[in-house]
C-alpha cells in the first residue's frame, strides 16, 4: 500500500496541474532535447533548464489568478523602469552590438524577458478593472501601456522580443473586445505607414528584410542564414536524413543550430513528417490554451489565457517562418525546442498561468 | 462607439462575443499553420531534389592535388631540375586579423629572419589576400613540432608540406633550364589562353624563363582531385574519393651538362657566350652565357636584395647573351662570304688578288688589319690568314643584295626558333632592312660604301651567338640545316612514350659539295697554320676554325693599341669551330665580350670544349688567355 504521506504529497504535486498541457510540452521538450543533442553538447544544461522551468510552472499553477492580479502593476512598473535603465540611460551590458542585459552584481537579467509575462498581466488587470465600462479611451490607454515598453525594447535593439511583447499585449486588447472597425482601420494605417516604419528601421533590419526577398543577393552576409537553413529543410525531404545524420547540421553550415535555428536541424533530420508532428503538437497546445481561455470565469483570466496561448503561436510561427525563409530573420526562439534557460522558464511560467486559470475557474466563479 | 452599452448586456452574451474571438484566433492559427505546412511541402517535397543537390555541393568540395613537376635531365641522364618535399610556414592574410602581431608572435616559435619578412612583404604586394603565402620555407622538424603545439593560437597560419623545385647544379646551364616562380597575372592569362585554368587550380608556380617556361605545359602534369567532405569553416572532415594527379613529363635534353659546366668554367671571369651544336641533329650540346645566376634563388619569390644584385650588376647576369645578344661577328663571317662567292660564281678558288693593305672606295680607305697587306692572296689564304682586303673587294663585287640573299637562308638575321624564349632577331643588313629600320628618308638609302665592311662581318652586321653556331653547324653538315633545340625528347610520365623533338632537318641548302669542302678545308687550315694554329697546337683531331674580332669602339683610323683602351672598350673576341673535320660531331661559336683578339681569348675556350667533347679530356677552370697571340702571328688582328 502507498503510505498516506506519499499519497498526500502526490496529490499536492498534481493538484492544479493540467495533464494535456504538461504532456504536450514535455513531448515537444523531448524532441527539443534530442535535437539539441544532435546540434550541440548542451543537452545536460537544457535538462537543468527544463527542471527550473517545471518548478516555475508548478509554482505559478498554484497561484490563483486573483493573486496574480496583485503582481500585475508592480511587475509592469519595475519592468519598464529596468528597461529605461538600459535605454535611454545606457546602463546595460553590450553584447553583440545590443544592450539587452542588466547587471545585478551577482547575476544579470534581461528586463525585456520579464515584460513577456508582465505585459499581458498588466493589460489583463487593466481591462479587468474597467470591465464594466470599457470605452475607446481605455483601449487607447492600453495601447500606450503596450507601445512604451515595446519601443524601449526595440531600441536596445531587440526586434524579436519587441514583436513577442507587442503581440502578447495586442492579443489582450483584442480579446478584451477591441472593436473590429479599429482593427481594420489600424491594419490599413499600418500598410500605409510601411514606408515610414521602413525609415525607422536599423540598417541591419532592412538588410534582413531585403535578403528575405532575395537571399542570394548577399549569400555570404545576411542571406547566409536563410540560404543554409532552407537548404537544410529542403534536403531533409519527406522523412528526413535521420537523427544525428544532418550534413548541414554536423558540418556546421547552419548557424545558431541549438538556439534560434534549431528548427532547421530538426527539419533536416526528421523531414516533413517530423515537421507535421511538431505542428500538430503546437496545435494541441494552442487548442488546449484557447479552450482554457474560453472557459475561464473572469475577464482577467480569459484575456490572459488567450494572450499567453497566442504568444506560443507567435513564437512558433515567427521562428519557423524565419527559418524556412518566409519571414525576416528576427531573434525569436522556437518554444520548448530552442536552447536557453531564461526563455524556457518564461514559457513554463506561461504554461503555469494557464494551468492555474484552468484549475481555479470554479473557485473564482463561486 | 457605444461600447458601454455592451457591458450592460448579459454576461453570457459578452462571453459568446469573447468565444467568437477565440474561434477567430483559432482560425487564424489554423490558416497560418497551413501556410507553414505549404512552405514545408514546397521545400521538402517539391524542391527536395534541388536542395539535396545544394546540400551535397555544400558538403563536398573538390580539393586539387597539384602534380609533381616533370624532371629535366641532360642527354646522359644527369638530373638538372627535380622536386623535393619540405615544410613551409604559410599565412593566409585574409584570415589573419593583425598580420604584424601574428608574425611577431610566430618569431617566438620559428626563426624568421628580416630577409624572410622582406620576401613575405614582396609576395604580399603581388598576391591576392586569400592566397596562402610562405613566411618561412624549409622548416626543421623541431620547428614543425613547436608550431603544431601552438597552432590554436594562430588562425590563418598553417604548416604545409610542399614540393619544391630544385636545380642541383645551381648556375650551371641556368640560362637554358630557366626557373619557376610564383604565378602572376600575366601567367594566369597564358594559362587561360591555353585552356588550362582548371588544371592549374592548386598550382602555385609557373615557368618564367628557359625550358621551364617553354615546356611549362609538358612539365606541369595533370592535376588530381580529392573529393573531400568540408565543414562550413572550409576544414576538411574526411576524404570521399581521390583522383590521383599525373606527374609532368620528363624532358631529356640534348645538353651535355658536363660539357656545359666545363665550358662555363673555361670563360673564367670573362663575359660571353658559347653555343655548341651537334651538326647532324641540331641538338644543342652547350648553351653558355656568362656570368650565370642561381635559379634556386627564384623559386619561392626572390629576396629583394638578391634581385637588386642580379638586376643592377654591370655584368647583367640575367641576360642570355647566347640568344639575346646581337654582335657584329667580325672575321667569322668570312668563310660564309667565301662560300657565297663560290656559289654565286663571283670567285673561283684559285683567283688571286693583291692586297696592298687597304682598299679604297669612293674616296674612303678601308684598312687591312695587317699593315702593309698580305700581298698576293687566293681564297684559301684569305681564310687561313684572315685577309680583310680580299673580302672588301669581294663584298664590293657581289653587292649587298646578293650577300643578303645568300646569308638569309643560313639563318643570319632571323630567329633560329630554338625551343626557349628570349631570342633576338639580329640584323642581316640589306637596303630593304635599312628602309624598314630607319625612319628618316635620308638614312633609309643604302650607300655602296656600306657594303664594303659588311664583307668582313662589321658594319650593320649583328648576329646572335646561336645564329652563328647554327650557321657553323649547317656548314659542317654540308648545308643541311636543323632548328637548334635543347630538348631531345619528352617522355610521357604515364605511358613512357618518347616524343622526339625536331628530328627532321628544317631545310637543305643547295650548296655544291666541292664548294663546301673547299671552305671547310680552308677552316682546317686556320687551325693548322693560320690564326687558330697557336690555340690548336698539338690537337689529336683535325678541326676547322675561324677567328674573329669585332670592333666595339670605332678608332677612326687610329692604331688599335689594346692595352691603352679601357677593358669595356676592347674588341669582342670570337671563334667558330667544328670537329672532327671529316665527319663533324660538334660545331660551336664562342664570343668573349671585350676579349680582344679572337685567337687570344675565344680560341682557347673553343679548344678546351673540343678537347673535352672529342677526347673526353677533363678540364677544370678557366681557359688560358694567349697573351702572345698578336705578337707571334702577324696575321692575327682583324678589324
Amino acid at each position: 500500500m502507498i503510505p498516506p504521506v506519499v499519497y498526500r504529497f502526490h496529490a499536492r504535486l498534481v493538484r492544479n496541474v493540467d495533464g494535456t498541457l504538461l504532456i504536450t510540452t514535455l513531448v515537444i521538450m523531448g524532441f527539443g532535447l534530442a535535437t539539441i543533442y544532435s546540434a550541440s553538447d548542451r543537452t545536460a544544461n537544457q535538462l537543468m533548464n527544463l527542471c527550473a522551468g517545471l518548478v516555475a510552472m508548478w509554482l505559478f499553477a498554484q497561484l490563483p489568478p486573483q493573486k496574480m492580479m496583485r503582481f500585475a502593476v508592480p511587475l509592469y512598473v519595475v519592468g519598464v523602469a529596468l528597461l529605461v535603465l538600459i535605454w535611454p540611460l545606457g546602463l546595460g551590458i553590450k553584447v553583440n552590438g545590443a544592450r539587452r542585459w542588466l547587471s545585478l552584481g551577482v547575476t544579470r537579467i534581461q528586463p525585456a524577458e520579464m515584460l513577456k509575462i508582465a505585459m499581458p498581466l498588466m493589460l489583463a488587470w487593466y481591462f479587468h478593472k474597467h470591465e464594466a465600462m470599457l470605452r475607446i479611451r481605455h483601449y487607447a490607454t492600453a495601447g500606450l501601456l503596450l507601445l512604451v515598453p515595446c519601443a524601449l525594447i526595440a531600441k536596445q535593439p531587440d526586434l524579436g522580443t519587441a514583436i513577442l511583447v507587442g503581440g502578447a499585449g495586442f492579443y489582450v486588447i483584442f480579446f478584451a473586445g477591441l472593436p473590429w472597425k479599429i482593427i481594420i482601420g489600424m491594419t490599413a494605417a499600418g500598410v500605409l505607414a510601411t514606408p515610414f516604419v521602413w525609415s525607422l528601421l536599423h540598417d541591419y533590419q532592412r538588410r534582413r528584410i531585403l535578403t528575405l526577398i532575395d537571399p542570394n543577393s548577399d549569400p555570404l552576409g545576411s542571406g547566409y542564414h536563410i540560404i543554409q537553413s532552407t537548404i537544410a529543410i529542403g534536403s531533409g525531404g519527406p522523412f528526413g536524413k535521420g537523427w544525428l545524420q544532418g550534413t548541414q547540421t554536423h558540418l556546421e553550415f547552419i548557424p545558431e543550430r541549438h538556439t534560434d535555428f534549431i528548427f532547421a536541424v530538426f527539419s533536416e533530420e526528421r523531414g516533413l513528417l517530423g515537421n507535421s508532428i511538431l505542428l500538430i503538437l503546437y496545435l494541441i497546445l494552442i487548442a488546449r490554451g484557447l479552450y482554457i481561455s474560453a472557459n475561464a470565469s473572469t475577464l482577467f483570466a480569459r484575456v490572459l489565457a488567450g494572450s499567453i496561448t497566442l504568444s506560443f503561436f507567435t513564437y512558433a510561427f515567427v521562428n519557423m517562418g524565419m527559418v524556412s525563409g518566409i519571414l525576416p530573420v528576427v531573434g525569436v526562439p522556437l518554444p520548448f525546442m530552442s536552447y536557453g534557460g531564461t526563455a524556457l522558464v518564461t514559457l513554463f511560467i506561461g504554461v503555469g498561468i494557464l494551468m492555474s486559470i484552468r484549475s481555479h475557474r470554479m473557485l473564482v466563479k463561486k | 462607439m457605444l461600447i458601454a452599452a455592451k457591458s450592460r448586456k448579459p454576461q453570457d452574451d459578452d462571453l459568446s462575443r469573447f468565444r467568437f474571438r477565440i474561434t477567430f484566433a483559432a482560425g487564424m492559427v489554423a490558416l497560418v499553420f497551413s501556410l507553414l505546412t505549404g512552405r514545408f511541402v514546397f521545400l521538402q517535397v517539391v524542391q527536395h531534389e534541388y536542395y539535396t543537390t545544394r546540400a551535397e555541393n555544400n558538403r563536398i568540395s573538390l580539393v586539387p592535388i597539384p602534380p609533381n613537376r616533370g624532371i629535366i635531365e641532360d642527354r646522359n641522364g644527369v638530373v638538372l631540375a627535380h622536386n623535393y618535399s619540405a615544410f613551409t610556414l604559410e599565412i593566409t592574410p585574409s584570415k589573419v586579423a593583425d598580420l604584424e602581431r601574428t608574425i611577431e608572435s610566430l618569431e617566438g616559435l620559428v626563426e624568421i629572419q628580416p630577409k624572410d619578412k622582406r620576401r613575405f612583404r614582396k609576395l604580399l604586394e603581388e598576391s591576392r589576400s586569400f592566397e596562402s603565402l610562405p613566411i618561412r620555407t624549409r622548416l626543421t622538424d623541431e620547428e614543425v613540432a613547436r608550431f603544431a603545439a601552438n597552432r590554436y593560437r594562430f588562425p590563418g597560419v598553417e604548416v604545409k608540406a610542399r614540393l619544391f623545385r630544385q636545380y642541383p647544379l645551381g648556375p650551371v646551364g641556368a640560362h637554358a633550364i630557366g626557373y619557376i616562380n610564383r604565378i602572376n597575372r600575366a601567367d594566369l592569362d597564358i594559362i587561360e589562353e591555353n585552356g588550362q585554368s582548371s588544371n592549374y587550380k592548386g598550382t602555385e608556380h609557373f615557368g618564367k624563363t628557359g625550358l621551364e617556361k617553354s615546356y611549362e605545359f609538358q612539365l606541369h602534369g595533370q592535376t588530381g582531385y580529392e573529393k573531400v567532405e568540408m565543414d562550413a569553416g572550409g576544414r576538411p572532415v574526411r576524404s570521399l574519393s581521390r583522383n590521383a594527379p599525373i606527374s609532368g613529363n620528363r624532358l631529356t635534353l640534348t645538353l651535355d651538362i658536363k660539357l656545359q659546366e666545363m665550358a662555363e668554367k673555361a670563360f673564367g671571369d670573362w663575359r660571353g657566350a658559347l653555343v655548341a651544336i651537334e651538326p647532324s641533329t641540331g641538338g644543342i650540346l652547350a648553351l653558355v652565357s656568362t656570368p650565370s645566376f642561381d635559379p634556386n634563388l627564384f623559386i619561392d619569390g626572390i629576396r629583394s636584395e638578391d634581385w637588386d644584385q642580379l638586376n643592377h650588376s654591370p655584368d647583367r647576369p640575367m641576360v642570355n647573351r647566347a640568344l639575346n645578344g646581337a654582335y657584329p661577328i667580325g672575321s667569322t663571317f668570312k668563310p660564309f662570304m667565301a662560300l657565297a662567292a663560290l656559289e654565286t660564281g663571283k670567285r673561283t678558288p684559285n683567283q688571286s688578288f693583291f692586297d696592298p693593305g687597304f682598299f679604297t672606295f669612293g674616296g674612303h680607305t678601308f684598312r687591312d688589319a695587317k699593315r702593309g697587306g698580305h700581298g698576293k692572296v687566293n681564297m684559301h689564304q684569305s681564310i687561313v690568314h684572315s685577309c680583310d682586303t680580299y673580302y672588301y673587294m669581294l663584298a664590293n663585287d657581289m653587292g649587298i643584295d646578293a650577300i643578303a640573299r645568300f646569308m638569309g637562308p643560313i639563318g643570319f638575321g632571323s630567329r633560329t626558333g630554338i625551343d626557349i624564349d628570349g631570342e633576338s632577331e639580329g640584323v642581316l643588313p640589306s637596303p630593304e632592312w635599312k628602309r624598314r629600320y630607319f625612319k628618316r628618308a635620308a638614312q633609309q638609302r643604302w650607300f655602296g660604301g656600306e657594303t664594303i665592311s659588311i664583307g668582313v662581318g662589321q658594319g650593320y652586321n649583328a648576329y646572335t651567338p646561336i645564329q652563328l653556331a647554327q650557321a657553323v653547324a649547317t656548314l659542317a653538315n654540308d648545308g643541311v640545316l636543323f632548328r637548334p633545340h635543347l630538348v631531345q625528347y619528352v617522355t610521357d610520365s604515364r605511358t613512357g612514350k618518347k616524343t622526339m623533338i625536331e628530328p627532321e632537318p628544317l631545310r637543305r641548302l643547295p650548296w655544291k659539295r666541292e664548294n663546301v669542302a673547299f671552305v671547310k678545308q680552308a677552316m682546317v687550315g686556320v687551325n693548322k697554320e693560320g690564326t687558330g694554329a697557336r690555340a690548336f697546337a698539338g690537337a689529336r683531331y683535325v678541326s676547322g676554325g675561324k677567328t674573329g674580332t669585332a670592333q666595339v669602339f670605332s678608332l677612326r683610323g687610329a692604331d688599335y693599341k689594346e692595352r691603352r683602351l679601357r677593358k669595356e672598350l676592347r674588341d669582342h673576341a670570337l671563334f667558330i669551330a667544328f670537329a672532327p673535320a671529316d665527319k663533324p660531331r660538334i660545331a660551336l661559336a664562342v664570343l668573349v665580350e671585350n676579349g680582344g683578339f679572337g685567337a687570344q681569348t675565344a680560341a682557347p675556350i673553343a679548344r678546351m670544349v673540343l678537347d673535352y667533347y672529342l677526347l673526353n679530356e677533363p678540364a677544370d677552370g678557366p681557359a688560358r688567355e694567349d697573351e702572345a697571340a698578336r705578337e707571334s702571328d702577324e696575321d692575327e688582328g682583324e678589324p
